[in-house]
């Protein structure tokens, strides 16, 4: 019976490349039907939109499916996709109306209950979803995902109610104005009834709601991915599709890219980026995305959490030349940050330029009377750890501890210290195990400053490595959440951050730019908040 | 010869138990590597603990290590962290890899031997000469300055291939992957046949074969050539082993997806599943390799007999 079934949906498979094959004639004429090559990284974990926590398994998802919000690709702003309207009395309680009209691209409609099956399956403990917590807010959440590991209590999340066709209600465990707008992220998507019924075949060639449908996938090396002719949404695709490439060197992406053998990268490697202005001309591209790298400190270790401690951190961000460590390592791909959010928020989403203020200046005198005041390093030395396997963070460690050094006029006064892997970087954390500074580096799940606040310095958040700790900041985190009035909620969290800055909990060190470089067969290239390709908008020929 | 290879064979238990143990544990010591996979983010404590039992890593080393072998014997090599099995994995690398390795072993046993015939009848010649300075500087490049050379020149400059391979890995396009693989062992099997040759021209043998009056051709075929060659098979049939697991830094260049990508991949993921499984297959070709290696000394040598 299990043979027969399986023949039955190889049988549709094949019929369904045929037919695939068949609409998809005219590949290399160009124009609207024309598809597009992208470079790509092999995602890290199933492409479940809440299993999926990095960027590569993003960017299939952010083009196979549209959840209720979508993050315009220019200001990031949340605006209304699926959702019709999104409503709540005491920001508590929201009741979400989902527009008429939707379908997966399998012919399924997108009901109410394409949401609420997918939360709950997201924020089951026995699903393994990595990014269940995103739901923790949720009423419920606490019993279909205890904290403790011990069995749950309920499948479903008592929170979620389907109140009609394409109505459902969501009750919270506390307020949280900006609920709605959290709900472009992809762990919130809506999935059909084939994820549920037959998990294997739909992780094999997922099938979602967006513009995009997987044609084929080849896992570890390439997924073709085709316009969806009966997508109903207003961002229709300018070209005929994407075929994602693995690479498992940026370098050769680039030179397939001078070859002609692939139309778009989305990661210039930083050993081109000097001869990437005379290879590519304007067909290069660097712009801000939502990224943010800071130094982070160990607040359980005691010599780094004593009083006048603040004043040698703020001290050590002044010794920091961000200007010239910016121009001369990344050349111009991050720029020195002054707050600690990012540009990509603009003015109104929190982004304030000059938060920082003179701390984040480089002034090396008073950087070493500040250190000076504040006792000295602990120690007598600073190390600062990062891990040494991927994005080549020895280069600006080392360039840091040199800036250090000199403003300090010690030679010893700080050195890197590598940890062969990004795991074991990330035990040493979760172990409280760092013994000095360490690199932090934050991307966005979403464009509001609650993301670059809450995850990052709220008492024991997910991301709050260094455990730092301050009652004011998690008062205004708080109230910040429970405003209404979404500018007076966004000043809020600025009072936040500047009880971040006055006690230096993490020195800000610079803002990441996305980068993309493109053939010449395309045009309207450019990257979202997320440092993604919009490729919807990408046209080729 | 039957009740030397049975010897042979069980030697290689042992071989083959130490040999992944020790990868088991090198890979172990990595740390957690649950850790990892939630990105900048502690891994809620719940799903990090169910993650954990779900790959065993909550048991004892010893325990774990028993579990998975026991496992590898009935072919069940685990599951990637990306949720794919490593058997799957397995399935798309090697073919590729071995295509590779074959392109590369091809060259350098008709190329390499070739050239170490021709230079070492010629000793002293320009051509000795010439091809000794070339196997100089070949041997002397690292891998990855070749691989990226011939890619800008190749690929790029002159756009003869194409700089990456493809998908399938065709064998067409691992033509120029293949040449930079062997390249340097090819040097060496150059190097090593000439040097052998030119020693056994001055033996006993060769001496009575000419003056036997055989033909020149049948002298360096049938006499000369058969005995040289033994310690070059050696070198190329270990090399057999050493080209299918070394070919990470080719593979990443000409980005083909095999072995050596899967184990970089695991490695830095620290995917024991994956990375375990595919270092057991080496070490099984690798013993393969050489067992095969000793049973053709006994071929090109008939003095070797094997009781």
């Amino acid at each position: 019976m299990r043979g027969a079934t399986h023949a039955r949906w190889a049988a549709g498979a094949v019929a369904a490349i045929l037919v695939a094959a068949a609409c998809g004639g005219g590949d290399s004429v160009g124009g609207a039907g024309a598809v597009l090559s992208s470079s790509w990284g092999d995602p890290q974990n199933p492409l479940e939109p809440a299993d999926t926590n990095e960027v590569q398994g993003g960017k299939v998802l952010s083009m196979i499916f549209r959840g209720l919000k979508r993050y315009h690709p220019a200001t990031g702003a949340a605006e209304d996709m699926l959702a019709e309207k999104i409503d709540t009395s005491n920001s508590r309680t929201f009741t979400v109306t989902v527009k008429d009209g939707w379908t997966f691209s399998n012919g399924e409609k997108v009901t109410a209950k394409s949401f609420v099956d997918a939360w709950n399956y997201a924020a089951s403990l026995r699903n393994n979803q990595k990014n269940a917590y995103f739901f923790r807010l949720v009423e419920g959440y606490d019993r279909t995902h205890p904290e403790d590991g011990s069995k749950q209590s309920a499948d479903t999340l008592s929170g979620l109610k389907v109140t009609g066709e394409r109505t459902f209600t969501v009750r919270l465990t506390q307020t949280f104005s900006a609920f709605p707008d959290i709900l472009g992220y992809p762990a919130f998507a809506p999935l059909p009834r084939a994820f549920f019924d037959d998990h294997d075949a739909w992780i094999a060639k997922p099938v979602g709601n967006g513009p995009y449908t997987v044609r084929s996938y080849v896992r570890g090396s390439q997924m073709s991915l085709r316009t969806w002719d009966g997508y109903p949404g207003p961002d229709k695709p300018r070209n005929g599709g994407v075929d994602l490439k693995v690479y498992t060197d940026n370098n050769t992406a680039y030179t397939d890219l001078m070859a002609g053998n692939l139309d778009l990268v989305d990661d210039v490697p930083a050993a081109q980026l000097k001869n990437v202005r005379s290879d590519l001309g304007d067909r290069y591209l660097n712009t801000p995305a939502g990224i943010i790298q800071t130094l982070a400190f160990p607040y359980y270790d005691k010599s780094w959490n004593k009083a006048g401690s603040d004043k040698v951190r703020k001290g050590l961000s002044m010794a920091i030349d961000r200007k010239q460590i910016t121009e001369t390592i990344f050349r111009g791909t991050r720029t020195p940050a002054t707050d600690w959010t990012s540009p990509v928020l603009g003015e109104d989403g929190g982004y304030r330029a000059g938060l920082c203020g003179e701390f984040c200046h480089y002034d090396p005198g008073r950087a070493k009377q500040l250190v000076a005041e504040g006792g000295g390093l602990p120690g007598g030395q600073v190390k600062i750890t990062y891990n040494a396997d991927t994005g080549s963070h020895k280069q600006w460690v080392d360039a840091v501890c040199h800036s250090i050094n000199n403003a300090l006029g010690n030679d010893r006064a700080c050195v890197g210290s590598p940890v062969g892997t990004f795991a074991d970087f990330r035990k040493r954390m979760t172990d409280k195990k760092m013994s000095g500074p360490f690199r932090a580096g934050w991307q966005m799940d979403y464009p509001l400053i609650e993301n670059f606040l809450a995850p990052l310095y709220y008492t024991n958040a997910s991301s709050n490595d260094g455990k730092w700790s301050d009652e004011r900041f998690d008062d205004l985190v708080d109230r910040a959440n429970r405003e209404t009035d979404t500018a007076r909620a966004v000043g809020l969290f600025q009072q936040a951050e500047q009880v971040v800055r006055d006690t230096m909990a993490a020195i800000p060190l610079w803002y990441q730019n996305g980068s993309a470089g493109w053939s010449d067969r395309l045009s309207g290239v450019r990257l979202n908040p997320f440092s993604v390709p919009v490729y919807d908008e990408i046209r080729v020929g | 010869m039957g009740r030397y290879v049975v010897r042979r064979l069980l030697q290689m238990i042992p071989v083959f138990a130490g040999a992944t143990l020790l990868i088991f544990l090198m890979v172990n010591v990595m740390g957690d590597p649950i850790a990892g996979l939630c990105g900048d983010r502690q891994c809620d404590p719940a799903t990090a603990a169910r993650l954990r039992a779900e790959f065993g890593l909550d048991q004892p080393v010893w325990q774990q290590y028993l579990t998975y072998m026991g496992n590898v014997f009935t072919g069940d090599f685990g599951t990637a962290f990306n949720g794919q099995e490593v058997t799957e994995l397995m399935g798309t690398a090697f073919p590729v890899t071995l295509r590779l390795t074959l392109v590369a072993i091809a060259f350098e046993t008709v190329i390499g031997i070739t050239l170490g015939v021709v230079t070492g009848l010629r000793r002293g010649r320009p051509v000795d000469t010439g091809v000794l300075l070339v196997t100089l500087v070949v041997i002397s490049v690292p891998t990855f300055v070749t691989g990226l050379l011939l890619q800008l020149l190749l690929g790029v400059s002159w756009a003869w291939i194409r700089p990456s391979v493809s998908t399938g890995a065709p064998l067409g396009e691992l033509i120029v992957p293949g040449l930079v693989l062997a390249s340097v062992s090819l040097a060496y099997v150059v190097r090593l046949t000439r040097a052998s040759l030119a020693e056994n021209r001055r033996s006993d043998y060769v001496r009575t074969a000419v003056a036997k009056g055989l033909p020149r051709r049948r002298v360096v075929t049938r006499h000369l050539l058969r005995n040289s060659l033994i310690p070059v098979v050696t070198f190329i049939g270990a090399d057999v082993g050493f080209l299918m697991g070394g070919a990470i830094v080719t593979e990443r260049i000409f980005n083909i997806h095999g072995v050596g990508y899967q184990l970089y991949q695991g490695i830095l993921r620290q995917s024991t599943q994956t990375v375990v499984g595919f270092v057991t297959v080496l070490v099984l070709v690798f013993l393969v390799c050489n067992l095969v290696v000793d049973l053709l000394y006994a071929v090109l040598d008939p003095r070797i007999r094997y009781a």
